[in-house]
C-alpha cells in the first residue's frame, strides 16, 4: 500500500505543515518506503500481547493541591513574536 | 591539562594546581579555536562561564564546595538553561531564550559544574549523524570528513577533541551511545526514569533519557551521582534511592555472566567490528567474566516498532511549536492555518517533518491499531525477551553500531538506511534498559565502541564493568591528532 | 408526522481545586491575562505535567455519588488538534479507561414522573484558554489563565427527550457537584457549562437521527432555548426535504438561533493515544472507602427527610435542597429556632429576594443563620409582629446589628400594654365618627371592611407596633358597645 499524494496532503494538513507541491511526490515515496519498513512488524503474531506504553510498569505519583507558581508573564512573553496588553495575538479566528 | 578526566581535574583543583577560572578560560579558548572546523557548539557562553568560574574559585577557597566545583562541562542544546539560548538544533528555536533550568542542568549547577556552552545536535534529536542540525553538521575529530554520529554528536565530538572534559547527551534510540562509539568516548544511557526529563526538550517521551558523555566510566559515575534521582516535576522519574556510583567501580567482575545476543553479531555487522568486539569480550573474560550466547529473537522488529513509537510521540510533542507563544513565526500570516502551517514548514527541517508526518499517519483514524497499537505490542515482546535473558546473565555485550563513523552526506538522503543503522541501540530504549558504549578499538583510525546493556537500574554494574575494562585497555585514552 | 427529540449532554464541571490539574498555577478566576499561566500551562519546551491529587479524589467522589464504576486503573490520553487556546497542540484528557464509568441519576420529568438518565462516563481533562475576538483589530487575543484548569467532563447517554428533561438533568448534576464540593457551579464564570447533542427522529424509528452538537452553553435559560431552537430547525429541515449535517453549532442568545461553527468545519482526527508523560493512575479500594465517607447527605435524601421529619411540603423541600448552601443555612437556622415552616418561608422569601436583588449568595450574605433564627424566635414570642420583622430583617441586611439590637434601637418592640393600645383605639374612633356611624348601620360583611380600616389607622398610630390580636379585640369591643 502506498501513501499517495492526497494522503500526504491530508496528513500535512493534520500536522499543519505547508508542504510545497513540488515536494509531494518525493515525500509520498519516502513515506511509502518507511511504512513498508514499519510493516515488517507484521511478521510477529501479537495476539494476546498487552501493549506496552511505558518501559516501567509503575503507577503515577500525585501532586499535593497547592499553588506554587507566580506570575512570570513578562519573562515568558520575551520569547513571543506578537503580544499586546499581556495577550498572545494570532490572526483573527472566526468561530 | 585539557587531556585530563573529571577525576583528574577535581584533584588538580583541590590541590590548587589550577584555578577554575584558568581552567575555564583554557577550555573556552579551545572551543573557540576548534569550533570553526568541528562545529560542535551552537553557543559558547564565555561570559557566564567565566563569571561562574570566579565564583567557584571563591567557593573552593572558602570550602563551600563539592569535589566537582569549578569543573567545566558542556550541555547538549536540548537542555533548557535559564537565560541562555536553547535551540534544540532547530531554526524553530533559534532565538529561544529558555526561561528556566532543566532539572539536570540545575543539579549540575548546584554541584559546581561550570557550563562552557551548548553543543550542536541533530534537530530535535532526530538523526544519527548530526547532519539534520539547523546550525550545520558537526565533524568527527578523528576524521573531519566523517560524521560524529547523532543526535548528541556535538557533545561526542567536543569530548573526543577535549574541548570540554565531559558533556551531557540524550538518548532516544541510541543518541548517546552511537556518537560515543563513533567518536571514541564513553556514553551512558541510564534506565528510563532514572534521570529527570524536566527541561529536556522532548522528542519521544517514553524513550528519551539524558545521560553523561565522558572520557571514562569513572567520570560517567561522577556525573551520574549528580544528575540521577527522583524529580517531582517529572511524573515518569522513579522514586528510587540513588547509590554512589563511584563505590562499585572497583568491584571485581570475576564470575560475572555476560550474555552475547546472537542477533547482534549477524550479517549486518562489519566483520572488523565483529573481530574488535570479540577481542574486547576476551579482555572481559581475562578479568574473570563468563560469556554465554543468548537469544533476542525479535531484535529485527525493534526498528519498525521504534519508527512507529518515536514518530508518533514526536508528532504530538512538537505540536506546541506553532509560532504563537515562542519559536519561529512566519511573516504576515493571512489566517490561522497559514500561521501554523508556514511557521512549522519554515521552522522545522526535513527529517523532523518526515517524522511528524509518519507519526501523524500512524496515529490517524483507521491506522492506529495496525501501527501504533501493534508497535506497542511488539515493544512488549522485545521487553519480555530481555526479561527472559536477564534471568540467566548479568549484562549483555555487543557492538554499539554495525560499523564505524560514515562519511558526511553518505546516508543523508537515504533515511531507511540511516534508520536501520540503529539496530543495536533502539531495543534498550524500547525496553527502558540502561546501556553504555565504551571505546574498544579502531578501524582505519576510526573508533569502535562496545555496548553493554544492563538490567533495570543496573547502571552501577555497567560502569563497574566498563571501568574494569578501561583499567586494562587504553582505547579510551586515545585522542585524535590535532587535539592532543 | 410525530417527532421524537433525542438529547445527550456533555457537562464540563470545573473542579474546585486551588491549583491546576497538571501544574502549580492558581485557578482563581479573573486574573490579568496570562498572569496565571506557568511554563507547564504554556507548553514551553521541555516541561512536563504532574497530576493534582485533588482532581482524582474529586472525580472518584462524583463517581461514587452516581453509583458508577471506578476502575482500578485509569489512564490519560492526548487529544491532538491545533487551536490557539490549546497551547501544546493537544489536550490532556482521558479516552480509554476513564476514571468514572456507567453511573446514573434520577430526574423528574414535566409530568412529575421519575426517569433514570444513564451517565456513560466522566473523565478528567484540562481546560483550554480563552480567545478574545473583536477587540484587537485583525487579531484574536489569547489568554491562557484558564488553560490547565481541571475539568470533569460528564457524558450522559442520549436519554433525554425534550429540553425540560435536559434542564432537569443539568440542574440535578449542578446541585450534586455543589453538594460534593467538587465544583462551585458558577455558570457566569464558566465553572459549569455544557454541550448538547441534539437529534430528532420519527417516533417509530429505531435508529437515531443525525445529531448536531451545540457548544458552550452557560445558562439554563440559553440551554433550553438553544435546544428548542435546534429541534425545530432540524424538524423544519427534514420536513422540507433536507438532510441534517453532523456538525458543531454555536448558540447566539441575542438572535436566539444556532449556526454552524466555522472553525470546527474541517473534519477532525484527534489521534488519541496514551500520554507518555503520565503514568497510569491506580485507585485502591481503601481510597474509595475513604472518599465515600466524605460524601455528605445528598439532595434526594435530604428532601425526603425534610418532608418526613420536618413536615415540609414537597415544594418547599425541593427548593430548600437544590443548593447545598441554602440547605445548610436552613439546617443551621433550625438549630436556633424550631419552626421549619417559618424558617423555610423567610429563607425562600425575604432572604432569597434580597440575595437576588443585590446579586449576592449565601457565602457573602450579611444575615447569618443565627441572626435569622433569633429574629424568628422574637416573632414567635410576640416581641415583634411578622410585619415589623420585615423592617428588622432589612436592618439586619444593612448591617445594623442583630434583631434584638435593632428592635431596641428602633424601638420596634410590640405594644402589648392594653392601656396604651386602648389609647390608640380611642383616638381612631374619635377621629373617624362617620365610619363609626356607618359601622353601626352595616351588615356583617361591610363591618369587616370597616374593622380593617380602623386597624389600619391604629397600626399607623402605633407605627405598626400594636399587637394585632389585642387591637382587634379592643376595637370590636368598643365599636359593638
Amino acid at each position: 500500500m502506498s501513501i499517495d499524494k492526497s494522503e500526504v496532503q491530508k496528513i500535512a494538513l493534520l500536522a499543519r505543515l505547508a508542504i510545497g507541491d513540488e515536494d509531494i511526490t518525493s515525500i509520498s515515496k519516502e513515506l511509502t518506503d518507511i511504512v513498508e519498513l514499519i510493516k515488517t512488524m507484521n511478521s510477529v503474531d501479537t495476539t494476546d500481547i498487552e501493549p506496552l506504553a511505558h518501559p516501567l510498569e509503575l503507577f503515577s505519583r500525585l501532586r499535593t493541591d497547592e499553588v506554587t507558581e507566580t506570575d512570570q508573564r513578562e519573562n515568558f512573553q520575551a520569547n513571543s513574536a506578537e503580544t499586546k496588553d499581556g495577550y498572545y495575538l494570532v490572526p483573527k479566528v472566526i468561530e | 591539562m585539557h587531556q585530563s578526566t573529571l577525576t583528574e581535574l577535581s584533584s588538580a583543583l583541590e590541590l590548587k594546581k589550577i584555578s577554575s577560572e584558568e581552567l575555564t578560560r583554557m577550555y573556552i579558548e579551545r572551543c573557540k579555536k576548534h569550533n570553526n572546523s568541528l562545529n560542535c557548539f551552537i553557543t559558547i557562553s564565555e561570559e557566564s562561564a567565566i563569571h561562574k568560574a570566579k565564583i567557584a574559585d571563591k567557593k573552593r577557597a572558602s570550602g563551600d564546595c563539592t569535589p566537582l566545583t569549578g569543573i567545566p562541562i558542556a550541555q547538549k542544546d536540548i537542555f533548557c538553561v535559564n537565560e541562555i539560548k536553547t535551540t534544540c538544533g532547530s531554526k524553530m528555536l533559534s532565538n529561544f531564550i529558555a526561561p528556566y533550568d532543566a532539572t539536570l542542568v540545575k543539579r549540575m549547577d548546584e554541584n559546581g559544574f561550570i557550563m562552557l556552552g551548548k553543543t550542536n545536535m541533530d534537530e530535535f534529536a532526530m538523526g544519527s549523524s548530526n547532519e539534520t542540525s539547523f546550525f550545520g553538521p558537526v565533524k568527527n575529530p578523528w576524521n573531519v570528513s566523517c560524521v560524529p554520529g547523532g543526535s548528541s554528536g556535538g557533545s561526542a565530538s567536543a569530548v573526543a577533541a577535549r574541548l570540554c572534559p565531559a558533556a551531557t547527551g540524550t538518548d532516544t534510540g541510541g543518541s548517546i551511545r552511537q556518537p560515543a562509539s563513533f567518536c571514541g568516548i564513553t556514553g551512558l544511557k541510564p534506565t528510563y526514569g532514572r534521570v529527570s526529563r524536566y527541561g529536556m526538550i522532548a522528542f519521544a517521551s517514553s524513550l528519551d533519557q539524558g545521560g553523561p558523555m565522558t572520557q571514562t566510566a569513572e567520570d560517567a559515575a561522577l556525573i551520574m551521582n549528580v544528575i540521577s534521582g527522583f524529580d517531582k516535576h517529572d511524573s515518569t522519574s522513579v522514586d528510587k534511592k540513588i547509590e554512589d556510583y563511584t563505590k562499585s567501580l572497583n568491584n571485581s567482575i570475576k564470575g560475572l555472566k555476560i550474555g552475547l545476543p546472537k542477533q547482534y553479531f549477524e550479517e549486518n555487522l562489519n566483520s572488523e567490528v565483529a573481530d574488535i568486539t570479540e577481542a574486547s569480550i576476551k579482555e572481559l573474560e581475562k578479568l574473570g567474566a563468563k560469556c554465554i550466547d543468548v537469544d533476542l529473537p525479535n531484535t529485527e522488529l525493534s526498528i519498525p516498532a521504534y519508527y512507529v513509537v518515536a514518530p508518533a510521540e514526536c508528532s504530538s510533542n512538537l505540536s506546541r511549536y506553532d509560532g504563537v507563544r515562542f519559536g519561529h513565526r512566519c511573516d504576515n500570516p493571512k489566517d490561522l492555518i497559514d500561521l501554523y502551517s508556514r511557521s512549522r514548514q519554515e521552522g522545522f527541517g526535513k527529517e523532523v517533518k518526515r517524522r511528524i508526518m509518519i507519526g501523524t499517519y500512524v496515529l490517524s483514524a483507521g491506522y492506529y491499531d495496525a501501527y501504533y497499537l501493534k508497535a506497542q505490542k511488539v515493544r512488549q515482546i522485545i521487553s519480555d525477551d530481555f526479561k527472559k535473558v536477564f534471568k540467566n546473565v548479568d549484562i549483555l555485550a555487543s557492538p554499539t553500531t554495525t560499523g564505524t563513523a560514515f562519511q558526511l552526506n553518505e546516508k543523508l538522503n537515504d533515511p531507511i538506511s540511516m534508520y536501520l543503522s540503529d539496530i543495536y541501540t533502539v531495543s534498550a530504549n524500547l525496553a527502558g534498559l540502561p546501556a553504555i558504549s565504551i571505546p574498544s578499538g579502531f578501524i582505519d583510525a576510526l573508533p569502535v565502541g562496545m555496548q553493554l546493556i544492563g538490567n533495570y537500574f543496573q547502571e552501577s554494574l555497567l560502569m563497574n564493568v566498563a571501568h574494569q575494562y578501561q583499567k586494562v585497555t587504553d582505547w579510551h585514552q586515545k585522542i585524535p591528532s590535532g587535539y592532543q | 408526522m410525530k417527532w421524537q427529540t433525542v438529547i445527550g449532554l456533555e457537562i464540563h464541571a470545573q473542579l474546585a481545586t486551588k491549583s491546576k490539574i497538571f501544574s502549580g498555577s492558581s485557578t482563581l478566576y479573573g486574573g490579568a491575562p496570562n498572569t496565571q499561566a506557568c511554563a507547564v500551562d504554556l507548553g514551553l519546551p521541555g516541561v512536563l505535567p504532574v497530576i493534582n491529587e485533588q482532581v482524582i479524589s474529586m472525580a472518584i467522589k462524583f463517581g461514587l455519588a452516581i453509583g458508577a464504576e471506578i476502575p482500578e486503573k485509569s489512564i490519560f490520553a492526548r487529544k491532538n488538534y491545533f487551536y490557539p487556546d490549546l497551547p501544546k497542540g493537544y489536550q490532556i484528557s482521558q479516552f480509554e479507561l476513564p476514571i468514572v464509568a456507567n453511573g446514573q441519576i434520577e430526574i423528574e420529568t414535566e409530568e412529575r414522573k421519575s426517569k433514570v438518565i444513564k451517565i456513560t462516563r466522566a473523565h478528567l481533562e484540562e481546560d483550554a484558554g480563552k480567545s478574545i475576538h473583536g477587540e484587537f483589530g485583525n487579531n484574536t487575543a489569547i489568554d491562557l489563565n484558564r488553560a490547565g484548569n481541571p475539568l470533569l467532563e460528564i457524558v450522559s447517554e442520549p436519554d433525554m427527550n425534550n429540553a425540560k428533561e435536559a434542564i432537569s438533568y443539568l440542574k440535578k448534576i449542578h446541585s450534586l457537584v455543589q453538594y460534593l464540593e467538587i465544583c462551585d457551579g458558577n455558570m457566569q464564570e464558566g465553572s459549569f457549562r455544557c454541550d448538547a447533542n441534539v437529534s430528532v427522529r420519527h417516533i417509530d424509528e429505531k435508529e437515531l437521527g443525525t445529531r448536531t452538537e451545540i457548544k458552550n452553553l452557560n445558562s439554563f435559560k440559553f440551554i433550553e432555548s438553544a435546544i428548542n431552537y435546534e429541534v425545530s430547525r432540524q424538524i423544519d429541515s427534514i420536513e422540507s426535504g433536507k438532510r441534517i449535517t453532523q456538525e458543531t453549532r454555536l448558540y447566539d442568545p441575542n438572535k436566539n438561533e444556532t449556526r454552524p461553527m466555522r472553525s470546527k468545519e474541517e473534519a477532525n482526527d484527534y489521534r488519541y493515544f496514551p500520554d507518555p508523560d503520565l503514568l497510569p493512575i491506580f485507585i485502591s479500594d481503601e481510597m474509595k472507602i475513604k472518599i465515600k465517607k466524605q460524601i455528605p447527605e445528598l439532595p434526594d435524601e435530604k428532601r425526603a427527610r425534610f418532608i418526613k421529619e420536618l413536615g415540609l411540603s414537597e415544594y418547599d423541600s425541593i427548593n430548600l435542597t437544590i443548593n447545598p448552601d441554602i440547605a445548610y443555612y436552613f439546617e443551621e437556622t433550625l438549630k436556633i429556632t424550631d419552626d421549619p415552616k417559618i424558617c423555610a418561608n423567610w429563607i425562600m422569601g425575604d432572604l432569597s429576594a434580597a440575595l437576588n436583588k443585590e446579586n449576592k449568595n449565601l457565602k457573602n450574605n450579611p444575615v447569618s443563620s443565627k441572626m435569622l433564627g433569633e429574629m424568628i424566635n422574637l416573632i414567635k414570642n410576640n416581641t415583634i409582629s411578622g410585619k415589623i420583622a420585615k423592617i428588622v430583617f432589612e436592618a439586619m441586611w444593612n448591617g445594623e446589628g442583630n434583631a434584638k439590637e435593632i428592635i431596641k434601637d428602633k424601638n420596634l418592640q410590640q405594644v402589648t400594654d392594653s392601656k396604651e393600645i386602648e389609647k390608640f383605639v380611642d383616638e381612631a374612633i374619635n377621629e373617624n365618627k362617620t365610619q363609626v356611624d356607618q359601622y353601626k348601620k352595616s351588615t356583617d360583611e361591610k363591618k369587616q371592611k370597616l374593622i380593617s380600616f380602623f386597624v389600619g389607622q391604629i397600626m399607623k398610630k402605633s407605627k405598626g407596633k400594636a399587637n394585632p390580636s389585642q387591637v382587634n379585640q379592643l376595637l370590636k369591643n368598643k365599636l359593638d358597645d
